[in-house]
């Protein structure tokens, strides 16, 4: 497969140009080696699975895409340019949103304001119109909470609209985390285990939400799972990481029959 | 069932954002305002302004800017004392440096400055978080203290070291030194509380305000999802400081019109006001107010039983206050750790129910 | 050498003695810290209670003798007895360990799981109430505090240190109570080391310092350690109340103390002993050097007010979790 090129998926779908492009990157924490001269690509409105054992590297690998971890070598490209050192937040403005393996809502607010908190890269109106709720604060107010509503709909929370966040059960609140992601609506989402600690239920539902954004709203996202078999049914491709290093790329297939990862998902015979 | 949400519908997204979205709220709003601004000033006497309106409303401020620092943006501060000095201070060099310029200008340049030298201490919250962060703002405290007396420039070489307001007067009525009228202060107060409360609640409740609430809630998830922590942190400090600014301003000119630095504005004014937020509720414009009102009108209170009705002396009243406030900040966070204004939610709540409460 | 140099190395000798007396309340500060998480404010004000109690008994006063005069309108003040100052110490510092009960009972039981900051403000909460409290059980007058411990300059070593600058020197001047307090302040931290590294319920101290879930889980119990911790802080109170009070009178002033070693603790790290004291010395010094070179004469004096607050501030921009604080990873 031509890393450069579209390619078409099994279900027909067509993938395009690379949008993430991560360069023999290694991550070290003091003498630790947390990732080490790892390179993979994310194309444009594919589902990109990065899966491995515990203590993989794989959420440090996360932490590295959006900037929260800065690589000690190694380049990251974006969109086709080489990205700069930049502050998470920054790289959040140019269309990164993520959730994360332990839930990092915010706690003190309801359902609706932690999803229009997803909107704030979206929001420009100046202090002084808000200090009036007048002009383009208001109007901007309305115009991104439509878009909100949207979301809410679509992930049929309408109900818990604005119950405080720290009230719902562990799913909803997985279900809001994903919304909050969703609402700044972004080129590459990034999902840190999004059905870990769910029941069979809650992951058909959750891995039904994946599926849908990337359908409907032709999002490109790359997600961390343990659970193999849900990776497998709705992964294009995936990365297998252990202990740093990346030891099998490609469709579910391909990966599956790979012998090297299936060594270190089965364990290595010494005979 | 007077107080209902039912068949209260809302046909746009702006109705559904509005402050009082309830009826029965708004019009108990509405009256409460009219009844503040109307009437309060033909009954307003000497006794009432001095005693309990005036520091109501003018801590009133206060309390709603640490309440924008604490409260919305989670970064404890025990600077206020310091910082309401800076208020104080810009207020009393503007007057003297500029007779003419009118009082409405000088107490918002106050706040202005106040807010300048807030973000200057705010710099350091990007690296220090929490307890370190709380003991980091009492160098504020301290310095600013210092500075005000060690430097005679700032109360313009006077004797005493103290500042003292001179006359001026906003559309002809004297708003500070000997010929104020109870209801010109007390209106002139009003109107700074009015518009700073409702400023205040604009900018909490839009996206200004999700930005401190995402960073008081999570701070590094509020990095991630595109939310600039510094500048978050300092516009925080900044509108903080110019509301605690202004509250300074209008202590010193309006209500004690002569001030000495060390012991009007020392560290018990910023427990004091961090006092008032614990117990109204953090994270609450209400809880500002109402927090403000309880911690003005207890010490007046007790006063009133211990030395007026039971004879005691007054230095045995005043260990009492401080046995009670003490007492009272424990109890509150215990039993409600969000104070008064989450006592008035549920109270709400309880009462949406009435009569049939299942 | 010239006299200024000698002068500058007696200045820096009492900023160290100082500085042993600031890491006399810091170290009850990360006693607590480390043992449940909690920022106790009320040190300061425990070290007031506990001088004042200890003054109280010294010389026989009624407690709440204000109170009830003004309640019945009688004129009672004194038991009419003086207790020596060894009984005197041990039955305030039974007062202070009822008082951790009390803590532990009507307050830290309550307020278990809530967030490190509400915590925080109960325990200023609690410094109010005892400040009053303390205030209406024994008066509010300045009283004099005398232990035996001895006070002045030391003449041995004024007259021996003599000879090392000209005729204007007349050697070092160190007040004896700093001595004692130097010697009494070593005591107790070997004693604590001890006590902590060898001892069952030093052991059990240190576990919940590090995982409380943990130690609940093999059995320590998390209230009866936290009644033991609050006991220790009231005694480090007790001698860090003597000392002060010794040196400038039992009064209110006593619980400002605080203030000094919260600076301390954010240059030692809240959770390091030995980073109280060595925290406490170079803030001690620092402000004395500070005030001495630069502060008096070109501000006007007074700097240590706020110095060792902006020394402290201006560290921890550089190093947020202080000298000896583990290096904070953010994780996600």
């Amino acid at each position: 497969m031509n890393m450069q090129d579209s390619y078409i998926t099994a279900d027909g779908r067509t993938i395009g140009a690379p949008v993430m492009e991560m360069k023999n990157i290694t991550l070290r924490f003091g003498g630790v080696v947390a990732i080490k001269d790892i390179s993979f690509d994310i194309h444009e409105g594919e589902i990109r699975a990065i899966i491995g054992p515990n203590g993989a590297g794989k959420s440090s690998m996360l932490n590295v895409i959006n900037g929260f971890y800065h690589p000690q070598e190694g380049e990251v490209w974006f969109r086709g340019k080489k990205r700069k050192p930049m502050k998470p937040h920054q790289i959040a403005k140019q269309g990164l949103a993520r959730t994360f393996q332990n839930i990092a809502l915010f706690k003190g607010m309801s359902t609706l304001d932690n999803i229009m908190t997803g909107r704030l890269t979206h929001m420009k109106s100046n202090m002084v119109s808000q200090m009036a709720w007048w002009g383009k604060a208001q109007d901007e107010e309305t115009a991104n909470r439509e878009v909100v509503e949207k979301i809410i709909d679509f992930l049929e929370i309408q109900t818990i609209r604005k119950t405080p966040v720290g009230r719902l059960p562990y799913g909803l609140q997985k279900r809001v985390e994903l919304g909050r992601a969703l609402a700044a609506e972004p080129k590459l989402l990034l999902l840190d285990e999004p059905m870990a600690g769910m029941n069979v239920e809650e992951k058909e539902d959750m891995s039904r939400f994946i599926l849908d954004v990337n359908d409907e709203f032709g999002t490109t996202i790359a997600l961390i799972e343990h659970d193999m078999g849900v990776v497998m049914d709705i992964a294009d491709r995936v990365v297998v990481m252990d202990y740093g290093q990346k030891i099998g790329d490609g469709t579910p297939d391909e990966v599956r029959s790979n012998q090297a990862v299936i060594d270190a998902y089965l364990g290595v015979s010494h005979d | 069932m007077l107080y209902r949400e039912a068949g209260d519908f809302k046909t746009s997204y702006a109705k559904d954002q509005q402050t009082f979205p309830i009826a029965f709220d708004r019009w108990g709003y509405f009256i409460t305002v009219a009844f503040a601004f109307l009437v309060v000033p033909f009954l307003i006497n000497d006794y009432w302004v001095n005693a309990v309106v005036l520091p109501f409303l003018i801590y009133s401020v206060a309390a709603i800017g640490l309440n924008i620092l604490t409260g919305y943006c989670g970064q404890v501060s025990l600077g206020t004392g310091g910082f309401m000095a800076v208020g104080a201070f810009s207020a009393y060099k503007l007057m003297t440096a500029f007779p003419e310029l009118s009082m409405i200008i000088v107490i918002l340049l106050s706040g202005g400055v106040t807010a300048f030298v807030g973000i200057l201490f705010g710099l350091p919250s990007l690296r220090i978080k929490g307890f370190y962060l709380a003991v980091a703002t009492l160098a504020a405290q301290f310095f600013l203290v210092w500075m005000f007396n060690k430097f005679p420039w700032f109360y313009n070489y006077s004797a005493s070291g103290q500042i003292s307001a001179p006359e001026r007067s906003v559309f002809g009525f004297a708003v500070t030194g000997a010929n104020v009228t109870p209801a010109v202060s007390y209106l002139f107060c009003l109107c700074f509380v009015f518009v700073l409360a409702w400023v205040a609640r604009n900018l909490t409740r839009g996206a200004n305000g999700r930005k401190w609430m995402a960073i008081r809630d999570m701070d590094i998830a509020a990095e991630i999802i595109g939310v600039d922590p510094l500048k978050t942190k300092l516009t925080a400090f900044g509108v903080s400081s110019f509301y605690i600014g202004i509250a300074g301003a209008l202590l010193f000119a309006i209500y004690l019109g002569a001030a000495e630095v060390g012991e009007a504005f020392d560290i018990s004014k910023s427990f004091l006001v961090l006092f008032m937020i614990i117990i109204g509720g953090l994270g609450s414009i209400f809880g500002s107010f109402a927090g403000a009102a309880f911690m003005v009108l207890m010490p007046v209170l007790l006063k009133n039983i211990m030395v007026g009705y039971l004879g005691w002396p007054t230095d045995l009243a005043s260990h009492f206050q401080f046995v009670i406030v003490g007492g009272l900040i424990v109890i509150f966070l215990i039993l409600e750790p969000h104070g008064f204004a989450q006592l008035w939610r549920l109270a709400k709540e309880k009462l949406r129910l009435w009569p049939f409460p299942h | 050498m010239s006299a200024d140099f000698y002068y500058a190395i007696e200045v820096i000798l009492n900023g160290l003695m100082a500085g042993v007396m600031y890491s006399l309340v810091a170290l009850g500060f990360v006693l607590i810290f480390k043992a449940s998480g909690i920022f106790n404010y009320a040190q300061g004000v425990m070290a007031l209670f506990a001088a004042l109690t200890l003054v109280g008994f010294q010389n026989g006063e009624i407690p709440f003798s204000h109170l009830i005069n003004a309640i019945f309108g009688t004129d009672v003040h004194h038991f009419g007895w003086h207790m020596p100052a060894f009984f005197a110490i041990l039955c305030a510092l039974a007062v202070m360990i009822l008082f951790a009960f009390l803590v532990e009972k009507y307050i830290l039981k309550h307020l278990v799981n809530q967030e490190p900051i509400i915590l925080f403000m109960a325990t200023i909460g609690l410094a109010y109430f005892m400040e009053g409290f303390g205030d209406l059980m024994w008066g509010a007058d300045i009283k004099k505090l005398d232990v035996g411990i001895p006070q002045g300059g030391n003449i041995w070593l004024e007259e021996n240190t003599a000879f090392l600058g000209g005729d204007d020197f007349y050697g070092f001047y160190i007040d004896n109570l700093d001595i004692w307090a130097t010697i009494f302040a070593a005591i107790l931290v070997i004693s604590l080391v001890i006590f902590s590294q060898y001892t069952k319920t030093g052991r059990a101290l240190r576990a919940v310092a590090d995982d409380h879930q943990a130690a609940l889980s093999v059995g320590i119990s998390l209230r009866s350690i936290w009644v033991i911790v609050w006991a220790i802080a009231g005694f480090v109170a007790l001698v860090a109340g003597i000392m002060w009070g010794s040196k400038s009178g039992v009064q209110f002033s006593l619980s400002l103390i605080a203030l000094k070693a919260l600076p301390v603790l954010m240059l030692g790290g809240f959770t390091s002993i030995p980073g109280a004291i060595i925290g406490g010395l170079i803030i001690g010094v620092g402000e004395k050097l500070f005030e001495f070179l630069i502060g008096a004469p070109f501000l006007g004096g007074a700097t240590e007010n706020w110095f060792a607050y902006m020394l402290a501030l201006l560290f921890l921009v550089f190093r947020p979790q202080g000298l000896f604080g583990e290096k904070i990873i953010e994780r996600v």
